[in-house]
């Protein structure tokens, strides 16, 4: 066992080796301007199309439609932007959720600045959305549909097919978020009736400040990054060569490895929440049972605080997070575990462990092991277990699972 | 999902061995502050003797580690000091012994400064002691005027 245990892949992950020596030749031999004419940059040109190509095959999407970008949150800043502005002649309306990403909730405030109007449409208590409320919500005047496609914190995955057909047969376009998604689960654009999608790079083993959003060829949205021809025009800047390459080499990769790796990351999961639950007292889960991202467990350990329970597990050299206020740097915790309808004493003590494919069981059992404890610490340490301990365990039954 | 906060080598050391955790049955005082809301509640229980010294201190609390620290050392400060001396700890007083606190946790330690007032207060209350300075407690510190705006201008 290696001596930290890294439970936190929704975070970041770690690059893996075939991505990383994909990506090498392309910072000191192959450094050529990809934009340039001379033929030793043609060979980064080449290497940018073919990744180009894995991408759109992993997306069942055609190549002209696949954008590279700066990340997740640019894609999304993008998508919602550009598509606003360029419909705005049309009208002002757009549907999200309560559980987006800030890239999109904190974008959707910028529209609603300069004129924009958003409904925020809401989750049920496992976070998927409320489809009648979004269905209740479309206007005549509106341009998008933007919902995420797994949630970040509780991992539930979103029905998006059926949030896409609803969009088209009103002729609205659907953007999705497909950040936490993006590499662990099958994403078909045509099936899910998307028409811009992001990721990113970083969380599916790829490098840092990358990311694509796939603009299906029907949608005409202008540019977000002005200054260059590169990306047929749509994003200005110096083709970012290595990370490109090794955003296609984790898309391979992934495509490659999703059912195994998904297979075996769901059995760890389950694992750890059947015993989290099972052996630690006045836990739930939160985020949907089944339909959520197999490498994501999310939990509120009632009557302690989550910094309080991350600092004592980094002590343990196990690194996790927390949806508490205390790491939000406000004073209020997770919008997402808010808007899934858990009180705020109860958000404040949530913990969001996500595995990767190299998390073992003998890791597991150890992180158990040592939150067992921990809980139990902060708890003989609480005011309020012991006020709880005090009325005789009658809320109990709050605190199952549903 | 979260933001970096550094934590003082003091503030460490008191979230990972606080001292004086625990609860004093029978106590002279003891005082509860902070709401579940905002995530940080302190309780404080004082054994204070015949002479108004303080004897014993215990606190509970539920917040992050600078709420658990703060909470600490203020337990500490106030050990073996007269009621009338406790009664002048300042949350500044505490910050400093910690070495300091970031600033979007210094409500932390004006959390622990309220908390030491509220189990004066209960125990004058219990006492029928009038004592100069000390006033009722405030329960949810955000209430509190004069904290508010020190934490607004963070």
């Amino acid at each position: 066992m290696s001596s930290l245990i890294y439970l936190d892949n929704a975070a970041t992950t770690r690059v893996t080796d075939e991505v990383y020596e994909a990506m090498q030749p392309y910072l000191k031999e192959l450094y050529g301007n990809p934009s340039s004419i001379y033929r030793f940059a043609g060979e980064s040109r080449k290497a940018i199309e073919n990744a180009r190509a894995a991408v759109a095959d992993f997306l069942n999407a055609k190549p002209e439609e696949i954008y590279f970008a700066g990340g997740g949150s640019e894609s999304d800043n993008w998508a919602l932007k550009a598509t606003a502005f360029a419909n705005r002649e049309k009208g002002k309306h757009i549907i999200t959720s309560t559980i987006e990403h800030h890239a999109v909730l904190h974008s959707c405030e910028y529209l609603e600045k300069l004129g924009f109007e958003i409904t925020y449409v809401g989750v049920d208590e496992n976070g998927v959305i409320k489809l009648d409320e979004l269905k209740a919500a479309i206007r005549e005047d509106t341009i998008l549909i933007t919902v995420m496609f797994a949630n970040n914190e509780i991992g539930t995955i979103q029905p998006i097919m059926e949030i896409g057909e609803l969009a088209h047969r009103s002729g609205i376009l659907f953007h999705t978020d497909a950040v936490q998604a993006y590499g662990h689960e099958q994403i078909d654009v045509e099936e899910l009736n998307i028409d811009l999608l992001s990721a990113s790079g970083h969380k599916m083993n790829g490098p840092k400040g990358t990311g694509i959003l796939y603009i299906r060829n029907t949608v005409k949205i202008g540019s977000f990054i002005h200054g260059g021809a590169q990306e047929r025009g749509r994003r200005a800047g110096t083709y970012n060569t290595p990370g490109i390459i090794g955003f296609a080499k984790a898309t391979e990769i992934a495509k490659r490895e999703l059912a195994k790796r998904c297979e075996q990351e769901r059995r760890l999961r389950d694992y750890l929440i059947d015993r989290v639950l099972t052996e630690i007292p006045y836990t739930r889960l939160n985020g949907h049972r089944d339909k959520r991202l197999s490498n994501n467990a999310n939990f509120s350990f009632r009557l302690i605080e989550g910094e309080s329970l991350l600092i004592m597990l980094d002590q343990k050299d196990i690194a996790a997070s927390s949806g508490s206020a205390c790491t939000s740097g406000s004073l209020d915790p997770s919008h997402v575990l808010l808007a899934i309808g858990l009180p705020h004493e109860i958000a404040h003590g949530s913990l969001r462990l996500t595995l990767s494919d190299e998390t073992t069981k003998e890791e597991l059992d150890y992180v158990i092991d040592e939150l067992k404890k921990i809980v139990e610490r902060l708890r003989s340490m609480s005011p309020l277990y012991e006020d709880f301990v005090k009325k005789g365990e009658q809320h109990e039954s709050d605190y199952r699972i549903q | 999902m979260s933001q970096i906060i550094e934590y003082s080598e003091k503030v460490m050391d008191h979230f990972s061995n606080p001292r004086n955790v625990g609860e004093i049955e029978n106590a002279s005082g003891v005082g509860t502050v902070g709401n579940a809301k905002c995530g940080d509640i302190m309780r404080i229980y004082l054994d204070i003797d015949e002479n108004r010294v303080i004897q014993d201190c215990k606190f509970k609390t539920f917040g992050c580690g600078a709420a658990v620290a703060a909470s600490s050392m203020a337990t500490e400060m106030i050990k073996g000091k007269s009621v009338e001396d406790a009664l002048k700890l300042t949350n500044k007083a505490v910050q400093e012994a910690l070495g300091g606190l970031p600033a979007v946790k210094v409500h932390c330690s004006l959390l622990a400064e309220e908390a030491v007032h509220a189990a004066l207060w209960d125990y004058a209350q219990k006492n029928n002691l009038q004592i100069e300075g000390l006033k009722a407690p405030v329960n949810d510190i955000e209430e509190r005027e004069d904290i508010s705006e020190s934490i607004g201008t963070q």
